[in-house]
């Protein structure tokens, strides 16, 4: 027989059990439709994640206190003359800009509208470093942290959020901590990311946040300091030179571990890379065993199926079939059924993503679910190969039968 | 065989044919050493009481089944030493089956059930226009469509000789083929069959044990206990 009469008769035989056929295939249909869904809603995190660190800025090394491989007693903290000792251009040549960040969690009151948000205490540099943009204003100087000035710049979010604008907001005053506050800028919309959403922060002068909003038992004392490098490929040299002179400046003895850690961009991106994928492959594996129950399914209703269709198989074979027709025969059909289940399956995983990315975004993180094709490939040949798999045994007890008893039977 | 001339070459050719099955340890011996010859275009009826192994033998002419010892050619081809598939291809081009209960297949159409040899024949080119010309010769030029459960015993029958008769067969093998149906309807699938065998010259074996049908052949084998018992010409 030839394959495309095969292929029909498998067609017609599925289409002349309908109901069963549809709950037959339905645990492929779970299957893929879950490994589906969770592929492109893993694709979707991995990219938004991904989008969002980059987003941050670029050649950014992050450094915090103490040391999360090794035990460290008494860990120093950092401190502002840690950031002076840091933006020494003649032992640090490749590093560019240091910015000091001390942050907290405040109320920040406009006339009636308040809300309970993170303030920002940062250095001048911080918006070139981190890459911020302002949409109206500019941000804090130099001076006004040595003034400790009460200014601050709004995330635009926030700033929506107390004034219900964003724009023409220079000069008002808005209430920090119970601190009135000059607003002299609003950042530009940056997007919402899993850790943080900058928009709905508050940026005010390190001097200011130590003064009004979170006072410290040890002076200076800041939560991390971002070093921004000279360019992507010197982010090496800089986080060794800045190794070398916080070791000295916390006057640790060659033999003590860092009591800080250093992290770039790279190894953040590396570190959620990697959590996302294995999140996404175990997620995956497991939707892949309802796969094999749905293979076992279809094993079942073939067996059924040849048992049921004993006297045609027998006919057949009176009539001419050989072995190889009536093997090919079963397994077509039974490999055709999954792969509808897989069909099924791939439109079920589509709309799965699509509502997730519906409640995410819903939700204020962004998340586009991907599916690539790749994966639809992937989820249809990995179905018709469930569907031979399990079909083979069915097929080849039909082929097997004997004519003679095939055509006596009940 | 005084119909025949001796020139001409048994379709069936069959040399001391036995064939014994193994139920557990007893033996049961089917065919005892079975001689037979049937010439193209003879109508033959076997006969015999239950068990007497006339469906054994039916199944070794059709080549459903292979003999334990024996010689059988069959169109000139020696069949009863062949494998599987090789007398898969000769039940296909050589032989046409009609049951009992014409297992036709239901989901398919009159048409479909007729092509269905065709399916598994070398060639496969203008499948459905020789099932209707097989249709049309039993008579169901207008039926072509139908399913079987639209059609009556007697048009499923006649559906099912025109699916044997499709692929042009050296034999039209009948296992009681008017025993489900009624008198009128088992008259007319007899009257199709010996019209085949008069005017297309088909050669046709009928296993029966209606003796009326049996009177239709030109000569009646009659089986006992796995032995042909004196055949005899019935002009």
């Amino acid at each position: 027989m030839k394959f495309w009469q095969a292929l029909k008769e498998a067609i017609a035989s599925i289409a002349a059990n309908k109901t069963r056929s549809f709950l037959t295939v339905l645990g492929i249909v779970i299957g893929v439709g879950a490994v589906i869904g969770v592929l492109s809603i893993g694709q979707g995190a991995e990219a938004s994640i991904m989008g969002q660190i980059e987003s941050i800025g670029t050649n950014v090394i992050y450094v915090f206190r103490g040391n999360r491989t090794e035990d460290v007693t008494n860990p120093k903290y950092l401190t502002t003359a840690d950031a002076d000792a840091l933006a020494n251009r003649a032992r640090a040549p490749h590093i560019l800009n240091i910015a000091s960040v001390l942050s907290g969690q405040s109320s920040v009151r406009f006339g009636d509208e308040s809300a309970q948000t993170s303030i920002m205490g940062v250095t001048g540099n911080y918006a070139e470093v981190i890459d911020l943009k302002l949409s109206e204003g500019s941000f804090f100087t130099e001076s006004h942290i040595t003034n400790r000035s009460s200014v601050v710049v709004l995330g635009p979010e926030l700033a929506e959020r107390l004034t219900g604008r964003q724009t023409e907001l220079i000069g008002t005053t808005v209430h920090i901590n119970n601190y009135p506050f000059r607003v002299v800028g609003v950042a530009a919309a940056k997007g919402g990311n899993q850790f943080s959403s900058p928009d709905m922060d508050a940026y005010i002068p390190i001097t200011a946040m130590q003064l009004r909003v979170k006072r410290q038992n040890v002076p200076n004392a800041v939560d991390f300091l971002l070093i921004q490098a000279q360019n992507s490929n010197s982010i090496d040299e800089a986080m060794r030179e800045g190794r070398t002179i916080l070791r000295a400046s916390h006057r640790l003895t060659s033999r003590q571990p860092d009591d800080f850690t250093m992290t770039n961009q790279e190894d953040i991106l590396s570190i959620a890379n990697s959590i996302t994928n294995i999140l996404t492959i175990f997620l995956a594996g497991i939707a892949a065993i309802s796969l094999l129950v749905g293979g076992i399914g279809i094993m079942n209703i073939m067996l059924v199926s040849v048992t049921e269709r004993t006297r045609e198989i027998g006919l057949r074979k009176a009539l001419g079939a050989r072995k190889f027709d009536i093997q090919l025969q079963f397994l077509t059909e039974s490999a055709m059924l999954s792969v509808f289940g897989g069909l099924i399956g791939i439109g079920l995983g589509w709309l799965l993503g699509i509502i997730v990315g519906a409640v995410a975004a819903n939700s204020g993180t962004p998340l586009v679910p991907e599916i690539s094709l790749n994966s639809v490939l992937l989820a249809t040949l990995f179905s018709l190969a469930v569907g031979i798999f399990f079909g083979w045994y069915p097929a080849l007890r039909a082929a097997n039968l004997e004519p003679v008893e095939a055509l006596r039977y009940e | 065989m005084e119909l025949t001339p001796q020139a001409v070459k048994p379709v069936i050719d069959v040399h001391n044919l036995t064939k014994d099955y193994y139920i557990g340890e007893i033996v049961v011996r089917a065919l005892r050493g079975i001689d037979l010859q049937i010439f193209p275009g003879e109508m033959v009826a076997i006969m015999g009481p239950s068990g007497s192994g006339k469906s054994t033998l039916m199944n070794m002419i059709g080549c459903l089944d292979s003999p334990t010892a024996g010689d059988y050619y069959l169109d000139s081809l020696r069949v009863s030493d062949l494998h599987d598939d090789e007398l898969a291809i000769v039940r296909n081009q050589k032989i046409g089956f009609v049951f009992q209960k014409y297992n036709l297949l239901p989901r398919i159409d009159a048409i479909e059930n007729v092509a269905l040899p065709l399916r598994y024949s070398e060639d496969t080119s203008n499948m459905r226009q020789r099932a209707e010309e097989a249709l049309k010769s039993v008579g169901l030029g207008d039926r072509m469509r139908h399913k079987p459960n639209e059609l009556s015993g007697g048009q499923q029958q006649r559906v099912a000789i025109a699916r044997a008769l499709v692929n042009q067969p050296a034999i039209l093998l009948a296992d009681e083929p008017t025993g489900n149906l009624d008198s009128q309807s088992g008259k007319e699938v007899m009257e199709l069959l010996i019209k085949l065998n008069q005017q297309q010259n088909t050669t046709i074996v009928l296993v029966t044990h209606d003796p009326t049908v049996a009177l239709h052949a030109q000569r009646t084998i009659q089986l006992f206990d796995g032995l042909i018992k004196a055949p005899e010409a019935i002009a």
